[in-house]
């Protein structure tokens, strides 16, 4: 089926994905999908639960490796590297390609490991003052500073809900990711950590390229500049995302927007 | 930091990570490989030390029955014939093989190659069937473990050469010198000089060792002691290499020595002098031959020399001579099947702790079953969550993990000595194990009974069924084959413990096979791995094949049981 | 067939009897319509013949006891104990037979009844824990009796030696009851099996959960498993047949080469040989116990670590390990209480010298092996040499039960974490 594509100049795509498809073992999941992604923004995945928003996000930093079954087909381009080709390490992409999860998933150490995780693993900062001070300006961006700012070494998961999934932000922000990708990360907040994980969203967009999935065509609306709807495995329409508000040309869409499925 | 900095610093540190994560995995791999490697050199090496004891040289005598020896009162009533002399029938049985053996000792060699236990069993023979008496039969018996582990290439190495050319053998005073004029026993001379120098040789390793010790030992006694113990290595080499060395003599083979024998003329010879030119050798006579001349003679080396075995150069001269004649025959060994324990392992078999254990887990299943599945009914069905209940789901996790000799201090404290049941009793040692396997049974039932679905419950509670009639009707008939796998998988647990049955005295030397049945339970008896433990201690070296093989024996009757659990679990497994 | 066979067959006889006795008088009661009836026939049944079973059963056990403390002869008591539980069982029947009418609620009776039955079989388990204790407890007030209560001397003695004890005047003098040798031996054998079991089992846990494939786990699980389920005897003999001698052989010829006596002089039955054993044996209990921790760390922080470009190894060591430790830790306290409390490769495989040495090649004992020798053989119950493996089946209680209540609650708070 083809997708609906709306009117958009997109000068220097971020992240490009041309017929991307992924199998579990002998079932299809997505097929066919083809997006050009723009940096410094926000895009996000929208449609029905188990239409393959999660799945086409995975194969953008290869978490779907991590999956024994799952075999993915087509091309991912980032900055327009393949990032498919055997040359590319996951281990250095993923450096690239920062995740955040729908469950807060702090590891279980204290506030400031979790932040220096990344820049331990990969060896990006030469002394402790360096990581010192990645620490503070990644949990900074992530507008979790102030409130931990004294009690660093206490474990991540004594924190909120909501100041669970800002530590996890951080921590993806501390490798200086270029790319961030998250999966329904308001899914499991109250509203008012949601408000506040919309804002620093809005805020990390002048830096980074983000893409979200997410549930709620309201938090779609307030946060996204572009926006793809994904509907049974198939991308059924991209484009900015007031168009596919106020004017999606695809039935399913509207059909989606408008309440009546989903 | 930039983007490409942060790809470089990355790339950097790349190497050595990937070396880290090669090291770990190969770590997760070493740890498999030697938890496997472990498995297969158990199995590998008690299975290749039993396969030997499944099979057993059987010697078959051509026994005379005299009338007046086996029957001595003359009436073939049973009584007189159990007084008659079977070993002695037997003993002339042998010396009608060997008559030129008459020496008293060499007569108790001969004699050691079967247990007089046998004997019972001809007996056995001839009270079952008195017309045997007087008459001559064929009777078979196991040959004693020595002969057989000797047969089984287990007692000493064993080389034979065939050597030709003609011999000459004169005999006096039980000695044969045999005579090759194209001088043939020159390999042997060189090969006997070549012994005494490979012993020379180990004789001054050990002297040097001593030496070192001696050097680097703390105190003066010690230092001194094993300086005289290198001082004495040091002479015996020396002995040694003097006999080497050709002065125109005979060479003497000692009893420290390989030994050599001769076959020649149907005969045995040992050899304990070769002339120096390897013209001749002489030695005592063990199986008298039939001719004073000969085309060839065969040399048999003995690598162990006959000082470092518990069978002599004679005895295996007269087992060849058995064997060469067809009366030793090698078979299935059935009497490991069909004896209960001996202290002569020929005779020894499994079929006493196999009975033995057939009651005891009779008993402990028997006890076990209904409790533990009880108790497993209340605590997951009708149990109120009170103080009570959580005290039993405690304790039963705690009884899991106590070891298993603290229940059979129990059972000794209480059972034997407070109730006074009987010692070394299937019955309890049944009652140990039962409590000791109760916890595994508890555990497993009530996890087969939480699997059944709360709305069959439902379903019956509401057609009116009482709480009992839909446990015992409903719950309990489809959680039947998750309580009966683990029950048997407890079985098989129990089936191989052995500590707690030590301390009820079930370690007892029973010669006899316990009857299956209610009075089997009080009489004393032993179970299978307590009969491996007593083997493995055996002083008898043919014990430990035996040991192996009963090893063998409890592993498949174990892996029957857990191939029975596997099946039912397969069989009636419902997925819910 | 003995008189108590043919007591029991006719008690199940009468028992029979009382089932269709029961079930007939009801129907009878009812005028043959049974649905007058307020229980159905087969309960009235049951009730008749729990009721001759009961009596009948209790006078078996009172009669037995009893005629024991009186002496009586095999065949006479054997025979009283059976008329008197037949006329037993015949009373309770006639009794509760009267019982029986149209409005008698049988199954209610009946169903009280299984309940007292289902949960006198769960005392049995506290009953156990309590005879576990109490012959424990007392057996080893004997002991400290005999020494004359210097419990010092017998938790803190150096010298261990039973046998020359046994005179009544040795008892509590020459410290022959200093458990400590014991105590460094079952210390020293329990190290060395977990030095090999813990590494071996949660590297080949990880390995299982982390890196290997279905097919791998397929294969490997069972085959672990089978090392869980070889008695231990086994386990002995093969350390008495092929592990002890490798080591010794092995020892002496490093000995030789190095010239270090204790080396040199390495036996058979030794601590290395015996710990090496049971580390093996232990192995598939730390992994399997390793594997449950492992797997219950959820996938979450897996895909946490993974997305910030952690490698596997790098995921297990800083993430999953971390997060599995506490269950870890139980399961390893759990295998240390196993190893203490193994007896047979000990006694099979570590000798039985009461040496106190810090040397793994000499042959050294543990509170089990000494258990076994002291309550094997020839014994006189009262004597302190006796009793004294009572004092230490005390001690290996409360040892393993320390670290089993310990270990429980580690795993458990650590299950509830993460459940
Ligand atoms: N690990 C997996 N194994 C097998 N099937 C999966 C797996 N993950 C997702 N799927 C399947 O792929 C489809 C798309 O899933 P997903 O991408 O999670 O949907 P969404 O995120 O849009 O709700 C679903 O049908 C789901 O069942
Ligand atoms: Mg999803």
């Amino acid at each position: 089926m083809s997708t609906v594509y709306h009117d958009t100049k997109i000068e220097n795509a971020k992240v490009e994905l041309d017929n991307v498809g992924v199998t579990y073992g002998s079932k299809t999941a997505v097929s066919g999908v083809a997006l050009r992604i723009p940096d410094r923004s926000v895009t996000a995945f929208i449609g029905p639960s188990g239409c393959g928003k999660s799945t086409v996000l995975r194969t953008i930093n290869r978490m779907n490796d991590t999956i024994d079954i799952a075999r993915v087909s087509g091309s991912v381009k980032i900055d327009g590297e393949e990032i498919n080709s055997k040359s590319v390490d996951p281990v250095v992409l993923r450096a690239r390609v920062g995740m955040v999860f729908q469950k807060p998933n702090p590891f279980p150490k204290s506030i400031y490991d979790n932040v220096a995780y990344g820049p331990r693993i990969h060896g990006l900062a030469s002394g402790k003052a360096e990581l010192d001070a990645i620490v503070e300006t990644s949990l900074k961006k992530a507008g979790l500073w102030n409130e931990v700012a004294d009690r660093l070494d206490q474990p991540g998961t004594s924190l909120s809900g909501g100041q669970q999934q800002r530590l996890v932000i951080a921590r993806a922000i501390a490798v200086s990711p270029e790319v961030i990708l998250m999966d329904e990360p308001c899914s499991a907040l109250d509203p008012i950590a949601t408000a506040k994980i919309e804002e620093l969203i809005d805020e990390l967009r002048e830096n980074y390229c983000i893409i979200i999935v997410t549930h709620s065509m309201a938090q779609a609306a307030r946060v996204s500049q572009m926006t793809a709807f994904f509907h049974l495995g198939d991308l059924v329409e991209y484009g900015p995302t007031e168009a596919i508000f106020t004017n999606p040309r695809d039935q399913r869409t509207q059909d989606y927007i408008t309440g009546r499925f989903g | 930091m930039t983007s490409a900095d942060r790809q470089s610093a990355v790339q950097k540190r790349l190497l050595k990570r990937y070396r880290d994560e090669a090291r770990f995995r190969a770590f997760g791999i070493a740890a498999i490989v030697f938890a496997l490697a472990m498995l297969a050199l158990l199995i590998g090496s008690i299975g290749s030390q039993a396969i030997s004891a499944f099979t057993v040289n059987e010697l078959t005598l051509r026994v005379e029955l005299d009338a007046e020896r086996v029957d001595p009162a003359g009436d073939r009533s049973p009584d007189s014939l159990r007084r008659g002399s079977y070993n002695g029938v037997l003993q002339d049985a042998l010396r009608a093989e060997f008559p030129t053996v008459t020496e008293r000792e060499d007569l108790r060699d001969l004699f050691g190659l079967y247990t007089p236990l046998v004997a019972a069993r001809l007996l056995n023979q001839v009270a079952d069937n008195p017309d045997l008496v007087g008459q001559t039969i064929d009777f078979t018996f196991p040959i004693s473990d020595h002969a057989d582990l000797y047969l089984k290439g287990q007692i000493t190495g064993r080389e034979s050469e065939v050597l030709a050319g003609g011999f000459t053998i004169s005999r006096a005073d039980g000695r044969a010198t045999i005579i090759s004029e194209a001088g043939v026993f020159a390999a042997v001379r060189d090969a006997v000089r070549a012994d005494l120098d490979l012993r020379a040789d180990a004789i001054e390793a050990r002297a040097e060792r001593y030496e070192t010790r001696s050097e680097a030992a703390g105190d003066a006694a010690r230092s001194e002691q094993s300086s005289q113990d290198a001082e004495a290595a040091r002479q015996q080499a020396a002995a040694l290499r003097a006999l080497t060395r050709d002065d125109g003599g005979d060479l003497e083979l000692t009893p420290q020595l390989p030994s050599r024998l001769v076959r020649i003329a149907g005969g045995f010879v040992s050899v304990d002098a070769i002339s120096a030119d390897g013209r001749s050798v002489s030695g005592r006579i063990l199986v008298d031959g039939d001719a004073d001349t000969a085309a060839s003679a065969e040399v048999l080396t003995l690598s162990v020399p006959q000082a470092d075995r518990r069978f002599s150069d004679a005895q295996i001269a007269w087992t060849e001579a058995l064997q060469a004649r067809g009366n030793v025959s090698e078979g299935f060994n059935t009497w490991l099947f069909t004896n209960a324990d001996s202290r002569e392992p020929e005779l020894a078999g499994v079929l006493g702790a196999m009975i033995g254990t057939v009651l005891t887990i009779a008993v402990t299943m028997a006890l076990a079953m209904p409790i533990g599945v009880f108790t497993a009914i209340y605590l997951e069905e009708f149990a109120p969550k009170n103080r009570l209940t959580d005290l039993i789901e405690v304790n039963i996790n705690n009884l899991a993990a106590v070891p298993s000799i603290v229940f059979g201090l129990l059972g000794l404290a209480v059972f034997i000595n407070t109730f006074g049941l009987p010692r070394s009793a299937p019955l309890v040692g049944g009652m140990v194990l039962a409590l000791m396997t109760l916890p595994t049974i508890i555990i497993s039932a009530r996890a087969a009974l939480k699997a059944v679905p709360p709305s069959i419950r439902e379903a019956a509670l509401g057609v009116g069924a009482s709480k009992t009639q839909t446990v015992f009707h409903h719950v309990l008939p489809l959680s039947a084959p998750g309580i009966l796998t683990g029950s048997i998988i407890g079985m098989a647990q129990a089936m191989g413990e052995t500590a707690p049955l030590l301390m009820i005295g079930m370690v007892a030397f029973i010669a006899d096979v316990p009857s299956l049945s209610l009075d089997g339970l009080t009489e004393p008896a032993t179970v299978m791995p307590v009969q491996i433990f007593l083997w493995s201690d055996g002083a008898e070296r043919a014990f430990e094949a035996r040991t192996a093989a009963a090893i063998i024996v409890l592993l498949g009757l174990m892996i029957t049981f857990n191939a029975l659990a596997v099946f039912l679990r397969r069989r009636f497994e419902t997925r819910w | 067939m003995s008189v108590s066979a043919i007591t029991g067959l006719a008690l199940l006889v009468l028992i029979a009897a009382a089932f269709y006795a029961g079930r007939a008088r009801a129907v009878a009661v009812s005028g043959d319509k049974p649905v007058r009836l307020h229980s159905l026939p087969n309960y009235h049944g049951y009730f008749l013949a729990a009721w001759t079973a009961i009596p009948a059963l209790a006078v078996v056990v009172i009669a037995t006891i009893v005629e024991r403390q009186l002496g009586m002869s095999a065949w006479t008591s054997a025979a009283l104990t059976a008329v008197l539980s037949v006329l037993a069982g015949l009373a309770g029947l006639s009794l509760a037979r009267r019982r029986i009418n149209t409005g008698f609620r049988a199954r209610n009776h009946v169903e009280r009844l299984i309940d007292v039955v289902l949960l006198a079989s769960s005392v049995i388990a506290i009953l156990t824990t309590v005879g576990i204790v109490a012959s424990l407890l007392f057996e080893s007030l004997r002991f400290f009796e005999a020494i004359d209560w210097r419990i010092d001397r017998f938790l803190f003695g150096l010298h261990w030696s039973p046998q020359i004890a046994i005179r009544a005047d040795q008892v509590g003098q020459s410290g022959a009851f200093g458990a400590v040798p014991l105590f460094a031996g079952t210390a020293m054998i329990t190290l060395i099996a977990m030095i090999v079991a813990a590494p071996v089992g949660l590297f080949s846990a990880i390995y299982l959960s982390e890196y290997a494939g279905p097919t791998t786990r397929r294969i490997v699980k069972p085959l672990l498993e089978i090392l869980a389920g070889i008695p231990t005897v086994v386990y002995g003999f093969f350390a008495l047949l092929t592990i002890g001698p490798a080591i010794r052989g092995a020892a002496e010829w490093v000995g030789d080469l190095t010239g270090i006596v204790a080396l040199q002089n390495a036996v058979t039955q030794s601590a290395l040989s015996a710990g090496l054993v049971m580390g093996v044996m232990i192995i598939p209990f730390v992994s399997s116990l390793s594997d449950d921790v492992i797997n219950a760390v959820p996938q979450s922080l897996r895909d946490g670590s993974y997305a910030m470009g952690a490698t596997k190894s790098e995921t297990v060591r800083e993430v999953i390990l971390p997060a599995a430790l506490p269950g870890i830790v139980g399961a390893l306290l759990l295998a240390v209480s196993r190893a203490v409390g193994e007896t047979m490769i000990v006694v099979m495989a570590a000798g039985q010298g009461a040496n106190l040495t810090g040397n793994p090649f000499e042959s050294v004992t543990t509170i089990t092996v000494q258990i076994v020798m002291l309550l094997t053989g020839d014994q006189e119950f009262d004597s302190p040499k006796t009793l004294s493996a009572f004092a230490l089946g005390l001690v290996l209680f409360a040892f393993t039960l320390v670290l089993n209540v310990i270990a429980l609650r580690v795993v458990q708070k650590y299950r509830e974490k993460y459940d």
